[in-house]
């Protein structure tokens, strides 16, 4: 039985009292689903919170939606703003519409699912969630990506992949052009079925065919200094 | 930081309300720029007749300022604290002429047959209200709510900055480029009112223009002329452009229904427009000229 959602209208509520109510819930909270009210752009709704619960923006999110996120479920039912799941944790952030720039940023772990397209920097500096975009993302995508993975279903801009660690990408569409030090490698069957198991978590598992993505990584060429290589810097 | 909105009418049916929407977003805005706030609002009057925005100095008498300028059939009506002067088109000339020589010390904010600009230093609903923002009417109007980054918090320094006839310039960003571009102009005799990098934009895209680009060909230019990170939103007087630098330093929203085109540095401005939760909402990609016009009225 799926429980009664808590609603807050931030009409006439404040996100501080919003958060705050969010960040009061315990991890074994029963009062595991929220519906957001007319948030009407507002930043940093629903962020730093740290209980498995769900809560469902219904509408379009400002700056930093779900940042800090741990363990929980956010839902935009619209478009995110500027660094959308920045820093998450663990969890999972769907957003329904288009994120604008710097989608999951730095984030951890978890889920980010992009429903439309990101924005420019989406990924930025990730050190090990996994980001997965249903469109396309803008330009400087990855950039310094450490860990985890970033699966793009459209295109991606210019310099992707600038400067990466060791992040692992896949799009399915059209890369503009390759940032420094990113590289096109092999599809190996264990890349296939690390590919397949981040679709299938964001829902997609048979949706779409594995093997229409090329994979792009570093080549190490940049971050292990080597004199031969001065030139590059 | 800085705030930018726009807000273009695609039918009649919001150009009653046009003030009062940019009023509200302006106020939104206010986090983002409480040094000083300033607008264009674009109203047609009739072909036949040039509007002069002024702001003339405080205590100015507006009739006896009228009355020194001496052009014929021309009226004059204050507005917090600027005033516009409507004049007949063909008296333009003679109005720019009669306004240096009779009223040196008044500052000829915007001129055009459409545009009045108004701009003031304090919190952006306060500036909104101080000039009556929400019972103007018009098809199109942008406004800027400024934090001040490369120059002094001053009327003179808000924005828009407005070089040409109906023509005006909001900038969120900050230029690297414009002393060297201010120097190229001033050489082919353009002339600058402050030390403003918005201001050396405003010249470029009215220079260019003048050299025959369109609008559109003008901010392409920019792209290639301009260093530095910026949105700029540019009024006309059939409607407005829009242009992000390259890799996107500002943010940008935009907003179209059936009744509107409307343009915010943030979603939060647009959130209070009517139908918006049924409007296409996207972020306009870097690089790209994005424009709106009014066709042509008779």
């Amino acid at each position: 039985m799926t429980p009664e959602p808590q609603t807050v209208d931030l009409a006439d509520t404040s996100v501080r009292d919003l958060n705050a109510a969010l960040h009061a819930l315990s991890p074994d909270t029963n009062m595991t689903a929220w519906r957001v009210l007319n948030p009407g752009g507002r930043h940093a709704l629903a962020a730093g919170l740290l209980a498995p619960v769900t809560v469902e923006i219904m509408g379009h999110a400002g700056y930093y939606c779900a940042g800090m996120n741990q363990m929980a479920t956010v839902v935009v039912h619209g478009n995110a703003g500027t660094g959308v799941a920045e820093n998450m944790m663990s969890g999972r952030v769907e957003v329904r519409g288009d994120a604008s720039q710097s989608a999951g940023a730095s984030a951890h772990g978890g889920l980010l699912l992009i429903g439309g397209n990101a924005g420019a920097r989406c990924g930025i500096s990730l050190k090990g969630a996994d980001i997965v975009v249903k469109g396309s993302v803008g330009h400087m995508s990855a950039f310094m990506a450490q860990a985890g993975t970033l699966v793009v279903l459209g295109d991606a801009g210019d310099s992707f992949g600038d400067s990466i660690y060791e992040a692992h990408l896949y799009v399915r569409g059209h890369v503009a052009n390759l940032g420094t030090d990113c590289v096109e490698k092999p599809m190996r069957d264990a890349n296939r079925a690390e590919l397949f198991a981040k679709l299938a978590a964001a829902g997609l598992a048979g949706e779409v065919d594995v093997g229409a993505f090329r994979r792009y990584g570093s080549s190490r060429l940049l971050y292990q200094f080597h004199v031969d290589h001065a030139a590059a810097y | 930081m800085c705030g930018i909105v726009g807000l273009f009418a695609k039918t009649p049916s919001i150009e009653a309300e046009l003030g009062a929407h940019l009023a509200a977003m302006l106020g939104t805005l206010a986090e983002r720029g409480p040094d000083s706030a300033g607008f264009a609002v674009y109203a047609p009057a009739d072909a036949a007749t040039m509007k002069f925005t002024l702001r003339p100095p405080g205590g100015t008498d507006p009739e006896a300022l009228l009355a020194r300028l001496g052009i014929p059939d021309s009226s004059i009506q204050t507005r917090g604290s600027h005033a516009v002067l409507s004049v007949p088109a063909e008296h333009d000339a003679r109005a720019r002429a009669a306004l240096a020589a009779q009223a040196p010390d008044t500052v000829v904010v915007g001129r055009g047959r459409a545009m009045e600009l108004y701009k003031e230093v304090g919190l952006p609903a306060d500036v909104a209200r101080g000039f009556g923002l929400g019972d103007m009417r018009g098809t199109h109007g942008i406004g800027h709510t400024r934090m001040a980054t490369e120059s002094a918090v001053t009327t003179d320094g808000a924005h828009p900055f407005s070089t040409g006839p109906d023509q005006c310039l909001v900038h969120n960003g900050s230029l690297s480029n414009h002393n060297g571009l201010r120097r190229e102009l001033q050489r082919v005799g353009y002339g600058f009112a402050t030390d403003n990098d918005t201001e050396v934009a405003a010249v470029y895209l009215t220079a260019r223009m003048r050299d025959g680009l369109s609008l559109g060909d003008a901010l392409h230019g920019a792209l290639r002329d301009l260093d530095g990170f910026y949105t700029f939103v540019v009024g006309t007087g059939t409607g407005f452009a829009v242009l992000r630098d390259p890799i996107a330093c500002k943010p940008a929203v935009m907003a179209e229904t059936a009744e509107f085109v409307a343009f915010g540095t943030e979603y939060r401005a647009l959130a209070g427009l009517p139908g918006i939760d049924t409007a296409r909402v996207w972020e306009p990609e870097p690089g790209r000229v994005y424009a709106w016009e009014h066709g042509p009225t008779a």
